[in-house]
């Protein structure tokens, strides 16, 4: 290591200034959720207190909060485990170069890029005319994976991009079937990164707002419940919640995380398998 | 020819789910847009007049002059700060452990509530809040500024805080492919920092600074919970437009919004993809 030059000193400040700008804002609501019963919306504090917290657990102080969160809970579950089998099947079948792929790229792609309000009202429209009612679980639940699948697809191009080949190659001359292949092969490898997948699948539908607006029904998801706050409620109970909301987003990603430390150590322990390769 | 079928089958459920949750939808949106609408019913009809209102009405024409406006602003700081985030990430942090770390401290917001987010500037911007002490405690303002919430600004400021992460990603990304041997090569026949950074480092982070520039942009058009909820419904987008439209239950004359804000989005696209091949840089 040698001594380090002006530049990076100017650009690391830069770049803490950038963290702050990033994270100041929810370290500031998380500091005012702690409010006392007669505190406001913004600083000072009116003494220091739970009451916003307890606030949450009231029945009747807001809306049905925790039937939202039961709800976006239950629908980020359901997104996440879509998300990882069809981008897997999707990432093996773009593998083989079928008729059509492109087309299904660029759909997939254009899925990303489409403005979500479209993807909103489109569905809700078809919904309706159907006759079919609107429910978080049906309509809602297909439009978040118009925008979690995309991640997905191209978390498994990065994957496979990266795969040698030479692993299937050697269970196949072993003798393996397809299926055996993949199950003890391929999965084992890309284990980590369907996790990754897994992670997007799951925050994305979490915090999914746009997309679920007009498609949830009468039942909302916990980020409309919120937004719905927004315009009536004017006390720190918004900020009591956004606190917990952040703090459980952080608490799914940190688990992400561990298993996947724990995961990378347990391979470096139990098994030499590849060691030769490298 | 089994090959194919088998890649088929795998690829069928996302075909599904892409044909029934967005291709019908659009188009859904196409046909309602000619449809029309009384004050609480829409009925199917084959007629002109939502395009014809939309296209005549000097409402429309300065709300997408302002969509383009967050935009490109938008487009310029996010690629400023990203671009200044990822060559520190990628150039001046030197072990990998700290890089991914450092990479990782910037990519968690994207994982937590958008909404949050937005809620979490008010006790900053609001005419009490922390910026407008703070300036007012240093003697540099007397009065509270009342243009930092509900206004141009503090939309931007949610734009560039949400989305600058999809600059830093792609361009990070880039950066990190750059054969470090070619920085030295410059070096080495006399380049100075800056002639390296727009000879070699801005050409090579290209692909990079595309796929941000299409999230970013595309994003940004296609918003309206930011415009609505960071400028107090003071100011207007395209997405406000329709989302407007939608909520007096005024369905195709939404539908016909958004179809001319999906052409506008997939021209945008067009003419940035035709600079790069996203494929090849995954």
């Amino acid at each position: 290591m040698g001594s380090r030059s002006r530049s990076f000193y100017i650009l690391a400040a830069f770049f803490g200034l950038f963290v702050l700008f990033l994270y100041g804002p929810i370290i500031t609501i998380g500091i005012l959720s702690f409010q006392g019963p007669q505190g406001g919306l913004t600083f000072p504090m009116n003494g220091v207190s739970l009451h916003w917290f307890r606030n949450l657990f009231e029945e009747q102080a807001v809306g049905d909060i925790w039937g939202s969160f039961r709800r976006s809970f239950a629908l980020g579950l359901m997104v996440m485990v879509t998300t990882v089998v069809v981008s897997v099947l999707g990432g093996l079948a773009f593998r083989k170069r079928f008729r059509g792929a492109t087309m299904l790229f660029y759909l997939t792609i254009a899925s990303l890029v489409i403005p979500s309000i479209l993807i909103s009202l489109g569905v809700g429209l078809i919904f309706n005319q159907l006759g079919f009612p609107v429910h978080w679980s049906s309509s809602g639940f297909g439009s978040q994976l118009t925008w979690t699948i995309p991640f997905g697809l191209l978390i498994m191009f990065a994957v496979f991009n990266r795969f040698d080949k030479s692993y299937e190659e050697a269970a196949r001359d072993l003798g393996a079937t397809p299926w055996q292949t993949f199950a003890h092969v391929v999965l084992p490898i890309i284990a980590p990164s369907l996790l990754g997948v897994a992670l997007f699948g799951f925050t994305l539908s979490y915090d999914e707002f746009a997309r679920t607006l007009l498609t949830a029904g009468s039942y909302n998801t916990l980020p409309l419940e919120i937004f719905g706050m927004t315009t009536n409620v004017t006390t720190p109970v918004i900020f009591a919640l956004g606190t917990l909301t952040t703090l459980f987003s952080l608490v799914v990603i940190g688990i992400f995380f561990l298993t996947v430390w724990l995961a990378s150590r347990r391979k470096d322990r139990s098994s030499d398998a590849g060691k030769g390769m490298v | 020819m089994s090959r194919q079928i088998t890649a088929w089958l795998q690829a069928a459920p996302m075909a599904l789910v892409m044909v029934g949750f967005l291709v019908a939808p659009i188009v859904m949106i196409v046909i309602v847009s000619f449809w029309g609408a009384t004050e609480y019913s829409i009925y199917p009809a084959f007629q002109f007049d939502n395009y014809q209102f939309l296209f005549g009405s000097p409402v429309t024409y300065a709300v997408f002059l302002n969509t383009f406006k967050y935009a490109a602003i938008t487009w310029a700081l996010t690629l400023l700060i990203g671009f200044t985030v990822a060559y520190f990430l990628a150039f001046e942090v030197r072990t990998l452990k700290w890089q991914i770390a450092l990479f990782l401290l910037c990519t968690i917001p994207f994982w937590t509530s958008n909404i949050i987010r937005m809620i979490s500037w008010i006790p900053f911007l609001g005419r009490n809040g922390l910026a407008n002490s703070t300036l007012i405690s240093w003697g540099v303002i007397d009065e509270p500024l009342e243009w930092l919430l509900f206004s141009d600004f503090s939309v931007i400021l949610a734009f560039v805080h949400l989305y600058t992460l999809f600059m830093v990603v792609p361009i990070f990304n880039s950066m990190m492919r750059i054969d470090r041997a070619l920085i030295e090569a410059a070096r080495d026949n006399g380049a100075s920092a800056a002639q390296t950074l727009r000879h070699v480092i801005i050409p090579l982070c290209k692909p990079g600074i595309m796929i941000g520039t299409i999230f970013v942009t595309t994003l940004v058009m296609g918003d309206f919970i930011t415009v609505r909820f960071m400028s107090g419904s003071q100011r207007a987008n395209v997405g406000r437009l329709i989302s407007n439209d939608i909520s007096l239950l005024q369905y195709p004359s939404a539908s016909a919004t958004a179809v001319v804000l999906l052409c506008t989005v997939l021209i945008v696209i067009a003419l940035l993809l035709r600079l790069v091949d996203i494929r090849k840089e995954l």
